[in-house]
């Protein structure tokens, strides 16, 4: 299921069986290239948009190409001359997506083993348990009431910001379904051999299952990266636990402060002569530029990630 | 002592024993499994069955010293509920719905339109480096894509106003008009999800037998004719599954998206306000607890029975792409 590489051609092998080029396959050749630019379009405009000057954006609003004059690095100073909250941002973000990660994987394939282990007493009861969670829900309201009233130690903690992501019930019918697939004779033989269920899961099935394990991790280690809802809701007055996407959404009150605490001239006349939008596009740089760099290592797991997603309960 | 106990015939309490012994032997034997499941059960429990009861407060009048079991009933008890009858409510639920709808359907035909068209790519490195960068966007934050729509769209620097003032036109202030945003967030969504959507798409193409290919085209059959008769046929059922299980969540917006790329603006709120949006600022910004909690349960019901149906339909159709 996952372990060939997913083929996305539907027929192979045409490349002897040549057939004139004709204006329809153009037109198609041409469109798919522009859908593609135009996916690229929004990530160079803010690049661009990063390096451009105040004068030249209210001018002409931001291009792909300010030229020459309408170059800066004012964008990126003013950040630099800001570190602190940014290098905060990335080490809480950093931890959340590392720890954060490690535990979800931990904890879900677990789950999943147990799932897969068909001789278990109760197995379709925890199944249902699991799938109900992605049937129905309480809504946000009870489950923020929950967070804030009963489990109040948890807030404004950087445990809040890991916490609540750890379970995903997608994941754990990912790994219960490879782990299915894992031939049972494996499981018999380290059961005979007097291997222990965690044992068998640790030693055997954790080690036979990369494709799913970088599948996953892959989806996870987004979630955790990408995520500013945690952030928005639970963490309340220690805004120095902000991830970097919180930071990106409360970037403009942020620089505010930001200038009103240092009012050195010359950080004043930095901000003077950018626009914020340029600040905020240089930070977007900043902290969706790792996701760009690991991008195409990353994307082959992303494509088998939607083949296996195919996932029944 | 169990072959003795088996051996009496027709003793139906000792077999029963028997039966509850080995039950009990077995859930023994599997004591690590259980607690290998215990802390995402633990976690399901808490951070989803938990909420589930705490919906009760949908009907009550919370009062945070009281808690949710603590705080009294509403009387009557349907009162909170009456929100849902207010003009944002209706307006939250309509553009839910027509937006959801409209997305579902431009979506489907535009991801299945690519799928087809990278099918139809010969030139390997070519096909790779669109393919890839097609779903690049599913991999950026909500935040980001917020960001960007900032970029192109507000009045003062956007690149389409930009634009538009160097072809002399009026600029536009998008994030003023309410009548732009239906197609700005359609066009949004195809960006972040037509790559990933078409990648689903393509690997069912890639499932197709090959020899229907090479028949239809011993058949003389054009590159069109394949695309229209065998590869379109094919992902008929992919397609209506796909689309069966998307109806089912028809009354969920991607809360995200709507909060973050309109900025929250309350000058589109009569296109872009969905009942996430808005049962999130009844909860943050009116505080109403047992108002955002009704609506928010209204949501999850209507949810849960649609999720029902469209997946009992699209187990009808195709027994493996069913959810459950």
């Amino acid at each position: 299921m996952t372990g060939a590489s997913p083929k996305i051609s539907a027929v192979p092998g045409k490349a002897g069986a040549k057939r004139r080029p004709s204006a329809g396959s153009f037109l198609i050749h041409l469109f798919v290239g522009a859908f593609a630019l135009a996916c690229l379009y929004p990530f160079a405009l803010v690049i661009a948009g990063s390096f451009t000057t105040k004068a030249y954006s209210t001018l002409h609003g931001f291009t792909l190409w300010p030229g020459v004059g309408g170059l800066t690095l004012a964008a990126y100073q003013s950040l630099f001359v800001n570190m602190t909250f940014i290098v905060n941002g990335y080490k809480v973000t950093l931890f959340t997506t590392i720890f954060g990660t490690a535990l979800s994987l931990f904890t879900n394939s677990m789950m999943g083993f147990t799932l897969s282990r068909k001789q278990l007493k109760g197995r379709r009861a925890i199944n249902f348990y699991v799938l109900f969670t992605m049937l129905f829900s309480g809504g946000m309201v009870p489950w923020y009431i929950i967070c804030i009233r009963y489990l109040g130690w948890m807030v404004d903690t950087v445990w809040a910001l890991i916490i609540p992501m750890l379970a995903g019930p997608w994941n754990i019918f990912l790994f219960r379904n490879y782990f299915t697939s894992v031939p049972d004779a494996l499981y018999e033989s380290a059961r005979i051999d007097g291997a222990g269920d965690f044992r068998i899961y640790s030693g055997i099935y954790i080690r036979v299952s990369a494709p799913v394990l970088a599948t996953v991790t892959l989806f996870t280690a987004l979630g955790f990266w990408n995520d500013w809802w945690l952030g928005l809701m639970l963490i309340k007055d220690h805004t120095e636990l902000y991830p970097l996407q919180m930071l990106l959404r409360n970037i403009i009150s942020n620089l505010q402060f930001l200038q009103t605490m240092e009012a050195s001239p010359q950080v004043q006349a930095l901000m003077a002569s950018i626009p914020s939008d340029s600040v905020r596009m240089a930070l977007v740089i900043v902290t969706t530029g790792p996701i760009l760099l690991l991008y195409p290592f990353a994307q082959r797991y992303f494509v088998k990630g939607i083949m296996v997603g195919a996932v029944k309960g | 002592m169990t072959n003795m106990l088996m051996g009496t015939a027709g003793a139906g309490h000792s077999a029963r024993a028997v039966r509850t012994r080995r039950t009990l032997l077995q859930v023994l034997s599997g004591w690590q499994l259980y607690a290998m499941a215990l802390p995402t059960m633990a976690l399901l429990f808490v951070f989803s069955y938990w909420p589930m009861f705490g919906a009760i407060l949908a009907f009550k009048k919370y009062k945070v010293k009281d808690g949710i079991l603590g705080s009294a009933w509403m009387n009557p008890l349907l009162r909170n509920f009456q929100a849902l009858n207010s003009a944002d409510a209706r307006q939250a639920i309509r553009n839910t719905l027509s937006l959801n709808f409209m997305f579902i359907a431009a979506g489907t035909v535009f991801a299945l339109a690519l799928a087809l068209m990278f099918n139809e790519v010969r030139h390997k490195a070519y096909k790779k480096v669109t393919q890839s960068l097609s779903f690049l966007p599913y991999f950026i934050s909500t935040v980001v894509i917020g960001i960007f729509a900032s970029g192109m769209l507000n009045y003062e620097n956007g690149s389409i106003n930009g634009m538009l003032a160097a072809l002399g036109r009026e600029k536009i202030g998008f994030f003023m008009e309410a009548r732009y945003w239906p197609l700005i967030l359609l066009i949004v969504t195809i960006w972040k999800g037509a790559g990933y959507s078409s990648v689903v798409y393509l690997a069912t193409i890639a499932g197709v037998d090959s020899e229907l290919y090479e028949a239809a085209k011993i058949d003389g059959a054009s590159r069109w004719g394949e695309m229209w008769h065998i590869s379109l046929p094919m992902l008929r059922p992919t397609v209506i599954v796909l689309t069966l299980l998307a109806i089912g969540r028809v009354m969920n917006a991607d809360f995200g998206l709507f909060y973050n790329v309109t900025q929250d603006m309350p000058t589109l709120y009569s296109t872009t306000d969905v009942i996430d949006t808005h049962v999130y600022r009844l909860l943050r910004k009116r505080g109403d607890i047992g108002i955002s909690t009704a609506v928010g349960l209204f949501q999850s019901s209507i949810s849960f029975i649609l999720v029902l149906i469209s997946n009992y339909a699209a187990r009808k159709i195709d027994d493996s792409a069913a959810l459950f």
